[in-house]
C-alpha cells in the first residue's frame, strides 16, 4: 500500500510519510499502524490456518497418520490462541485505527507514540510465542483455555514463554484500547455528538471498555500461574490451599467478555455496510446502541456457563442459564434491524455485501447453537464435544472473520484509490462461503453424536463427517490465497475509485478523496458532512 | 485552536484508563480470597470448614440414621498408600463419631503429604463438623514408615431429612517441594 499513499502527497503542505523501511517502524500515523496491524493480523491468520490444517489433515481419516498426539495437542492449543489474539484482535484494531479517526472527524490517533509502541509489541509477543514449538518439550499443549493444572503442572518448560507472550500481547490490547476511548471520547469534530456516531465506533468504543476490564484480568490469572510454576505458591493447587476451579472463574471471567470483544466490531462494520447497499439508513440506529451496551454488560455476568460440569449447586446452574439466555435478547434486536435495514432496500451485492448477509445469516446459526449450549441440563450432554467447536467457530469465521474481510472490501478502495477485482472477490466469497459450511455443518452433528474435542483419533462412526469436514477446511484455506491475491492486486492498480466508492456510503470517510491522504481532517470537518456521519 | 487541550483531556483521560487497569488487575487477585469466602458461606464445591469447635452441645437426633462412606484417592505423583481404615459407617446426626485412615510412604526418601476433603453431595457439606482431622495438618512419613490417622467429626441433626447418605473424599497431595521451599500455603 504504500507505494500507492506515498505518490499522492508531493502537491500538498503536510509532510507525506518518510521512505524506507524506517517509515513504518517509527511511524506514529493512524493509517500507517492501520496497516501495519492489518497485514500483521493476515500473516496470523495464515499461520493459524496452517495450523487447523495440520488438525483437519490428521482427522481426515480415524487412526494417527500424520502428527503424534503430543503434537496434535500443541496445533490446537497454537492455533486457537493465535486465531484469537494474533489474528481476529489485531485486524479490529487496525481497523480502528484506519477507520475511527477519519469517521469522528479527527487527524489521528489521540496518543500517537502510544499506538505504534502497541503495535510494535505483537511482533515480539508472537514470535516468543511460536517459538515455543521448537523448544525442547514443545509448545504449548493444554488447549488455549490453558486450565490448571494442564498448564500449572502437567505443561511443557515452555509454558513459562507463554505466560510471557500472553502478558505482552494484553499490555498491547490494553494501550491500543486507551488510544480509541480517549481518541473518540476527546478528538471528535467540533458538533458530532455520541449518538451522530457511526456505529463502527459505537461498537469499538464499548469494545475498548471491555478490554481494559478484563485484559488485566487475562494478566493476572497468567501471573498466578507463574507463581505457581515458578514461585511455589498454590493458586490453583489443591494440595496448598488454593483450587483448581478457581482458574476456570477467574479464566472465564476474561474469557466471555472476550468472546464480545470479538464480535461487537464485526456488528459495527455490518451495521455500515449494510445500509449501503441496501440504500436506506441503518434501522433503529439508537436500539442498535443499547444493544450492544447491554450486550457488553451481561457479558460480565455469565461466565460460568462455560463451566456448567464443574459441580455448581443447582441455583448457579439456573442463574447462569438464564442470564444466558438473556443475552439472545439485544442480540435478536441488532439481527432484526439489519433485515429490516434491507427490507424493501434498493439492493446490490457487491462482495462487501455478500459477506455481510452470510455473516447475518451463519452469526444467527452460530447464535442459536449458543443458545442450545446454554440449557443446563443439554449441555452436560454437549460439553467439550464438537459441538461446542461447531458453535463458536460459526461466531467466529463467517461472524468475526467473514466481517473483517468484508470491511477489508468494503474500505480498500478508499485505503488504495483503487477498486479491488469485482470478480475475483465474489468467486472468493463463494469459495469461502462453501468452503466454511462444509467445514463447520458437520461438526454439529459429529459433536451431538458425542465426538469430543481436542482428539486426534476417533471412533469409526465419526469417520465420514469429519471427511468432509476436512475437504471443507482445505477449500476454505487455500481460498483464502485468492483473498491474498485480490488486494496486492488492489493495492498495485486497478479502476480508481470516486471519493464516495459506493453510491450508498454516507460518512464522513467518503468525504475525503480516495486514496484517503496521508494527513486527514487537520482542520475539522463542517457540521454539513457531521450530519451525514451515520447511514 | 484548542488542540492543545483536547490532547491535554485525552492525556488526563488516558491516566484515569490506566487506573482502571490496575484496579482490574488487583480484581484478578481479589478473586481468589472472594472465591474462598464464597465456598466457605455456602459450601460450594464440597468444601468443609475448619476445626469445629461447638459452643453448645449438638442436639442428638435419635429418629434417623446416616450412612456416610470414606474415599481416600492420591493425586497424580503421590506414592503413598492411602486408606480408609473402615470403608462406610452407620452414623446419628448429633453424635461424636471416630475413626482412623491408614497411610504408608513406600517411596525411598521422605515425603510430607497434605489431605484435601470433599464433601458429596455438596450441600451436606456444611452439616459436617469436624473436630479433629488429620487434613487440618500435614504429615511427614520417613520411607516405610506408616501412621494411623484420626478423623473426629459430627453430622449436625439440623441436616435435611433427605440426605441419607454422604461421602467423605480425601486428595492425598505431595507437598514435599512446597515445604522444603518453605512457601505452603499453610
Amino acid at each position: 500500500m504504500s507505494a500507492v499513499i506515498e505518490e499522492h502527497h508531493h502537491d500538498d503542505h503536510h509532510h507525506g510519510p518518510a521512505k524506507g523501511i524506517m517509515r513504518w517502524v517509527f511511524t506514529t500515523n493512524h493509517k500507517d499502524i492501520g496497516t501495519l496491524y492489518l497485514w500483521f493480523s493476515f500473516a496470523m491468520f495464515l499461520l493459524g490456518g496452517s495450523f487447523a490444517l495440520v488438525i483437519r489433515a490428521e482427522l481426515f481419516q480415524p487412526g494417527l497418520q500424520i502428527v503424534e498426539p503430543e503434537f496434535f495437542n500443541q496445533m490446537t492449543t497454537m492455533h486457537g490462541l493465535i486465531m484469537v489474539f494474533g489474528a481476529v484482535m489485531p485486524a479490529f484494531v487496525g481497523l480502528a485505527n484506519w477507520l475511527v479517526p477519519m469517521m469522528i472527524g479527527a487527524p489521528d490517533m489521540a496518543l500517537p507514540r502510544m499506538n505504534n509502541y502497541s503495535f510494535w509489541i505483537l511482533p515480539f509477543a508472537f514470535t516468543m510465542l511460536a517459538s515455543t514449538l521448537l523448544m525442547e518439550g514443545g509448545g504449548p499443549n493444554f488447549g488455549w483455555t490453558f486450565y490448571a493444572p494442564l498448564s500449572t503442572e502437567q505443561g511443557p518448560p515452555s509454558t513459562t514463554f507463554f505466560i510471557f507472550a500472553v502478558h505482552l500481547m494484553g499490555i498491547s490490547s490494553i494501550m491500543g484500547s486507551i488510544n480509541v476511548i480517549v481518541t473518540i471520547l476527546n478528538l471528535r469534530a467540533p458538533g458530532l455528538t455520541l449518538m451522530q456516531m457511526p456505529l463502527f465506533v459505537w461498537t469499538w468504543l464499548i469494545t475498548a471498555f471491555l478490554l481494559i476490564a478484563v485484559m488485566p484480568v487475562l494478566a493476572g490469572v497468567v501471573t498466578m500461574m507463574l507463581m505457581d510454576i515458578h514461585f511455589g505458591t498454590a493458586f490453583f493447587n489443591a494440595g496448598g490451599g488454593g483450587d483448581p476451579v478457581l482458574f476456570q472463574h477467574v479464566f472465564w471471567f476474561f474469557g466471555h467478555p472476550e468472546v464480545y470483544i470479538m464480535i461487537l466490531p464485526a456488528f459495527g462494520v455490518v451495521s455500515a455496510i449494510i445500509p449501503t447497499f441496501a440504500r436506506k439508513r441503518l434501522f433503529g440506529y439508537a436500539s442498535m446502541v443499547y444493544a450492544t451496551s447491554s450486550i457488553a454488560f451481561l457479558s460480565f455476568i455469565v461466565w460460568a456457563h462455560h463451566m456448567f460440569t464443574v459441580g455448581m449447586p443447582l441455583a448457579g446452574e439456573l442463574y447462569f442459564m438464564y442470564a444466558t439466555m438473556l443475552i439472545a435478547i439485544p442480540t435478536g434486536v441488532k439481527v432484526f434491524n439489519w433485515v429490516a435495514t434491507m427490507w424493501q432496500g434498493a439492493m446490490t451485492f457487491e462482495t462487501p455485501m455478500l459477506f455481510a448477509i452470510a455473516f447475518v445469516i451463519l452469526f444467527t446459526i452460530g447464535g442459536l447453537s449458543g443458545l442450545m449450549l446454554a440449557i443446563g441440563p443439554a449441555d452436560f450432554q454437549y460439553h467439550d464435544t464438537y459441538f461446542v467447536v461447531a458453535h463458536f467457530h460459526y461466531v467466529l469465521v463467517p461472524g468475526s472473520v467473514f466481517s473483517i474481510m468484508a470491511a477489508v472490501y468494503y474500505w480498500l478502495p478508499k485505503w488504495t484509490g483503487n477498486m479491488y477485482d469485482e470478480a475475483l472477490g465474489k468467486l472468493h466469497f463463494w469459495l469461502s462461503f462453501v468452503g466454511i459450511n462444509v467445514l463447520f455443518f458437520p461438526q454439529h452433528f459429529v459433536g451431538l453424536a458425542g465426538m469430543p474435542r481436542r482428539v486426534p483419533d476417533y471412533n469409526l462412526q465419526f469417520a465420514d463427517y469429519n471427511m468432509v469436514s476436512s475437504v471443507g477446511a482445505f477449500l476454505f484455506g487455500f481460498s483464502q490465497l485468492l483473498f491474498l491475491f485480490i488486494v496486492i492486486k488492489c493495492v498495485r492498480g486497478g479502476v480508481k475509485a470516486t471519493d464516495q466508492v459506493w453510491e450508498g456510503a454516507h460518512g464522513l470517510e467518503w468525504t475525503i478523496p480516495s486514496p484517503a491522504p496521508y494527513h486527514t481532517f487537520t482542520t475539522p470537518p463542517d457540521l454539513k458532512d457531521i450530519s451525514e456521519a451515520h447511514g | 485552536m484548542n488542540e492543545s487541550k483536547q490532547l491535554d483531556s485525552a492525556k488526563r483521560g488516558a491516566a484515569k484508563l490506566v487506573l482502571v487497569v490496575v484496579g482490574m488487575f488487583g480484581f484478578g487477585f481479589a478473586l481468589v480470597p472472594l472465591y474462598d469466602i464464597i465456598c466457605d458461606v455456602t459450601g460450594l464445591n464440597g468444601k468443609t470448614s475448619g476445626k469445629y469447635v461447638s459452643e453448645q452441645s449438638l442436639k442428638i437426633d435419635e429418629e434417623r440414621t446416616v450412612t456416610i462412606q470414606f474415599l481416600a484417592n492420591n493425586n497424580a505423583g503421590m506414592p503413598w498408600e492411602f486408606r480408609p481404615v473402615s470403608r462406610s459407617l452407620e452414623v446419628t446426626p448429633g453424635e461424636l463419631n471416630a475413626t482412623e485412615f491408614f497411610v504408608r510412604n513406600p517411596a525411598k526418601s521422605s515425603i510430607t503429604g497434605q489431605a484435601v476433603p470433599s464433601v458429596t453431595p455438596f450441600r451436606a457439606a456444611k452439616y459436617l463438623h469436624k473436630t479433629e482431622c488429620f487434613c487440618f495438618e500435614q504429615q511427614q512419613l520417613a520411607s516405610g514408615e506408616t501412621l494411623q490417622m484420626p478423623l473426629r467429626f459430627i453430622i449436625d441433626s439440623e441436616m435435611p431429612k433427605d440426605i441419607t447418605k454422604l461421602t467423605l473424599s480425601y486428595t492425598l497431595y505431595d507437598i514435599t517441594e512446597q515445604v522444603s521451599g518453605d512457601l505452603a500455603a499453610d
